[in-house]
């Protein structure tokens, strides 16, 4: 026989047990408002979405010959795009994403890229998140260097950002702290449990300060409103996976003492064979970011209006359709920036045409726009984030990238 | 400390009386799992590709036949009838867990775990994703078929069991690639006016990740235009089992289709390839798995798995040079890695993956799971789910992707249901020194000594310091 009894209480975990707050101490500020600053979403897409089809342009002339049936009609037909400024359109799966065009709350970027120009994904998420010119380099994400350059908000101490998301993603890796949090009902830890776990990591600070934050989340997810309502996580869930995440990022960023930056991530972009036009699988999918987008904005609520959000991916697909209806892997691309605190209603292109000597290598939308322009323009005017530090610690050797102006609300 | 490393860093975590046995001879303990021994046995036990494919296919036949036969008879949809049947589901899930409830039962039993991690190194580095449909049922496959019986050969003979395995030519595309004049590509632009036309061409989604995931690595000196040509070189690479002019072959197999192949001499990384057919793709394959590039790349990725998130340069040197003097031969690629000396650092310095954590978690328990839904769901809940890196370039190998707050959480919850299953007669306390030998820090001991239940100490030993590490 072994020499312990079996009893154990299981509860939700909650703060207050004196055994726990004596042994993962918190800052006595961490509940305090916020107060009427600015939140910022950047939803990464990886995979490298399309940005023909999803921003398609239609009055370029080279564009339904080379996008062949992946190509989105003009507006006015059935199943054309969503129209925008003459040019442009967007996938009628965007619909919410029209609506917020329409109320002069959504700036449409298009041949954009970030400074990477070959093929790899993995390379290509790197820059977009290192905030470098080159895959390798950096072990913290731009966003993160952000967090430590942010002016001091009403008293906000620890965390100011969350991924949604088990781990964080490079963007979002560095010294300033963070926090992960992804959408599945809150784990159901023993209290007295985790106390003791705070005790056996005393002497090891890495598990230490991992321990210390997850039960900082759970309050917060606790205070904000029961994340269990988010709908459950899905084996190889897409599109409601990302509503739930989207909501969760909401639902941490009301309540007392959020996070004022959020990171979602969303895959399933890389549609090499059999991606579809006006319907079909990247549809599916566009019409699960822009759910994922409603529920954010609803979500939200109150703090919409001084949100911006930034849809982006590493980088856009072949202008021509391949050998298996699908795209390969490309340079110039689409972005979005959506919120009532963007001064939107506009489509930033310089169009480079889609004519054989426009296209980059013989074959992809050769990019007029670095991203990290758009990176620095909402750093900047959203954030207030200074200029030498954007110029120096958060995107180094980007001289050639001034931000854009005018983006935001003033 | 040199048979904990052995067992716990090489290995697959300790079960009672692994250390003791690691004990004598730590190295030689490793490379008796290699050397002379017998191949690593295909798990007979799972249905083969063939028999899965085929299933998969007759139940697609099965659900047209149903849907023509309710619309012959204008039938109303019937939720509990031909509508509630789905193939993926009904044919191909069935087999994705039994593949990956046999795949934990041989981590928590085998006897040769030094060798089992490297199937599971493998299978990482050569990564499919059961989250694409076509995939499901088949990605286990992929470990046992092409993998498994090539972990201790050679590298030229494992890339091209995987290349040529049917999860992987479905998984990255491959199989419709058509190059612009093969034989199918002209006979297409032949058809009378009055028939529609279908323009062919390829995909190069397979090419370009074996240049930069499987051999050279990104930085490996190819360019846009060898990836192209690649793409040519491979066409035809394909599964049987179609149907009209895409007839032939076995089912679920690799099947060379010779019509949708671009003919021709090609010029590839600035050698000109004049074999025909398939094994123009096989000479490239050759040439690649011995490439000095995909030596260095391999050496990297190893150093990182088994040694330190950031490898350490002269350790990956000693491994790249045995991989190219011996071209590859991989016991004697593993046997430089064993012989690094950084590899033996007393410092743990490798974060377990939720992997890492829940195998060395079935063996510290001498627990072996019965039903799918055990192991199933504990990778959900890990955010590891079995044979779904959701890219083919795997899971990544480094703490800062797994290190989460959120993550440590879940791992906790894992612990304590697990604790909960098999706390019945298992001391804590001894158990952290079966299963950590030295590593067992006197504070944790202290600790699972004072614990308030069995279930409670044995949560503590799982997720202490030193279990979490390897």
């Amino acid at each position: 026989m072994h020499p312990y009894s079996r009893r154990t209480t299981r509860r939700r975990l909650l703060l207050g047990g004196a055994a726990l707050a004596a042994s993962v101490a918190l800052p006595d500020v961490l509940f305090a408002h916020t107060g009427g600053s600015a939140r910022l979403v950047v939803v990464v897409l990886r995979g490298a979405l399309d940005g023909l089809a999803a921003v398609p342009p239609y009055a370029d002339p080279a564009y339904a010959g080379l996008h062949r049936e992946l190509a989105i009609f003009a507006p006015g037909v059935a199943d054309g795009a969503l129209a925008l400024d003459g040019s442009f359109g967007l996938h009628p799966s965007l619909g919410f994403l029209h609506q917020r065009y329409l109320a002069g709350e959504l700036v449409v970027f298009h041949a954009v890229a970030s400074p990477y120009r070959d093929r790899s994904h993995f390379d290509g998420q790197n820059v977009l998140e290192n905030g470098l010119a080159k895959p390798l380099g950096s072990a913290d994400g731009w966003l993160n260097r952000a967090l430590a350059a942010l002016p001091r908000g009403a008293g906000q101490p620890g965390e100011r950002a969350v991924a949604i998301s088990q781990n964080v993603p490079l963007i979002l890796r560095g010294d300033a702290p963070v926090i992960s949090k992804s959408p599945q009902t809150a784990p159901d830890v023993d209290e007295e449990l985790l106390s003791r776990l705070a005790d056996l990591y005393s002497r090891d600070d890495w598990f230490s300060a991992r321990l210390t934050e997850a039960v900082q989340t759970e309050k917060l997810a606790d205070d904000g409103g029961s994340p269990a309502d988010a709908p459950a996580m899905r084996p190889g869930g897409g599109a409601d996976r990302v509503s739930g995440a989207a909501r969760m990022a909401a639902t941490l960023m009301r309540s007392l003492g959020g996070p004022e930056v959020a990171v979602i991530e969303a895959s399933g972009w890389d549609t090499h064979a059999n991606q579809g036009g006006a319907k079909g699988a990247l549809a599916q999918r566009l019409n699960g970011l822009d759910n994922a987008l409603r529920a954010l904005a609803d979500e939200l609520g109150p703090l919409w209006p001084q949100t911006a959000v930034l849809v982006v991916t590493e980088f856009g697909r072949t202008a021509a359709m391949n050998g298996t209806r699908g795209t390969d892997h490309g340079t110039g691309g689409c972005a979005f920036l959506a919120g009532g605190a963007v001064r939107g209603g506009r489509v930033i292109a310089d169009w480079p045409g889609l004519s054989r000597a426009a296209l980059l290598d013989n074959r992809d939308l050769r990019p007029t726009l670095d991203l990290r322009s758009v990176f620095k323009a909402v750093l900047d005017e959203h954030l207030r984030v200074d200029a030498r530090s954007l110029a120096t610690r958060i995107f180094p050797d980007s001289s050639g990238a001034r931000p854009l102006q005018g983006l935001i609300r003033a | 400390m040199q048979a904990e490393i052995a067992v716990l860093r090489f290995g697959l975590g300790a079960r009672p009386g692994d250390l003791a046995a690691a004990q004598a001879e730590p190295r030689a303990w490793l490379m008796a799992q290699l050397k002379g021994a017998a191949p690593l046995a295909v798990n007979t036990a799972l249905a083969p590709s063939e028999q899965i494919f085929t299933e998969l296919l007759a139940a697609r036949e099965r659900l047209q036949d149903e849907k023509r036969e309710a619309a012959a008879q204008r039938a109303a949809p019937d939720a509990t009838g031909a509508a509630a049947f789905n193939p993926v589901r009904d044919a191909y899930l069935p087999h994705y867990r039994a593949q990956v409830l046999a795949r934990a039962q041989s981590a928590a039993l085998t006897t040769r775990p030094f060798a089992e991690r490297l199937v599971h190194f493998w299978t990482n580095h050569f990564a499919v994703s059961a989250d694409k449909g076509a995939v499901i049922g088949i990605a286990g496959t992929l470990e046992n078929e092409a993998i498994r019986p090539h972990v201790d050969g050679r590298f030229i003979d494992l890339l091209a069991a995987v290349e040529q395995h049917p999860a992987m030519i479905a998984f990255l595309d491959n199989q419709n690639s058509v190059g612009k004049d093969s034989e199918l590509a002209r006979l297409a632009a032949r058809r009378g006016p009055d028939k529609p036309k279908r323009e062919f061409g390829i995909n190069e989604n397979l090419a370009r990740e074996i240049l930069e995931l499987h051999t050279l690595g990104v930085n490996g000196g190819y360019t846009q235009a060898d990836v192209t040509t690649f793409a040519q070189i491979i066409t035809g690479w394909s599964i049987g089992g179609g149907k009209g002019r895409l007839a032939g072959g076995t089912p679920g197999q690799f099947y060379f289709r010779d019509n949708l192949h671009e003919p021709g001499p090609k010029n590839f990384l600035g050698k000109t390839y004049y074999q025909s057919g398939r094994r123009q793709g096989e000479a490239v394959l050759a040439d690649l798995a011995v490439h000095p590039a995909t030596a260095r790349f391999i050496a990297t990725k190893l150093v990182r798995h088994f040694v330190a998130d950031d490898p350490p340069p002269a350790a990956v040197e000693r491994v790249a040079r045995v991989f190219i003097k011996t071209g590859g031969d991989l016991p004697r690629v593993y046997g430089a890695l064993i012989e690094a000396p950084e590899a033996w650092d007393a410092d743990m310095r490798k974060f377990k993956t939720p992997e890492d954590f829940v195998f060395s978690t079935l063996r510290a328990l001498s627990a072996t799971p019965q039903k799918p839904e055990e192991v199933v769901r504990a990778f959900e809940l890990l955010g590891q789910r079995q044979y779904t890196p959701g890219s083919p370039a795997g899971w990544p190998d480094t703490a800062k992707s797994w290190d989460g707050s959120d993550a440590l959480l879940r791992r906790v919850l894992w612990a304590s249901r697990v604790a909960g299953r098999y706390e019945q007669g298992q001391d804590p306390a001894d158990l952290a020194l079966s299963c950590l030998g030295a590593y067992a820090r006197p504070e944790t001991v202290t600790a699972l000594r004072r614990a308030s239940s069995a279930s409670q100490g044995l949560t503590l030993l799982l997720m202490s310091p030193e279990f979490q590490r390897r």
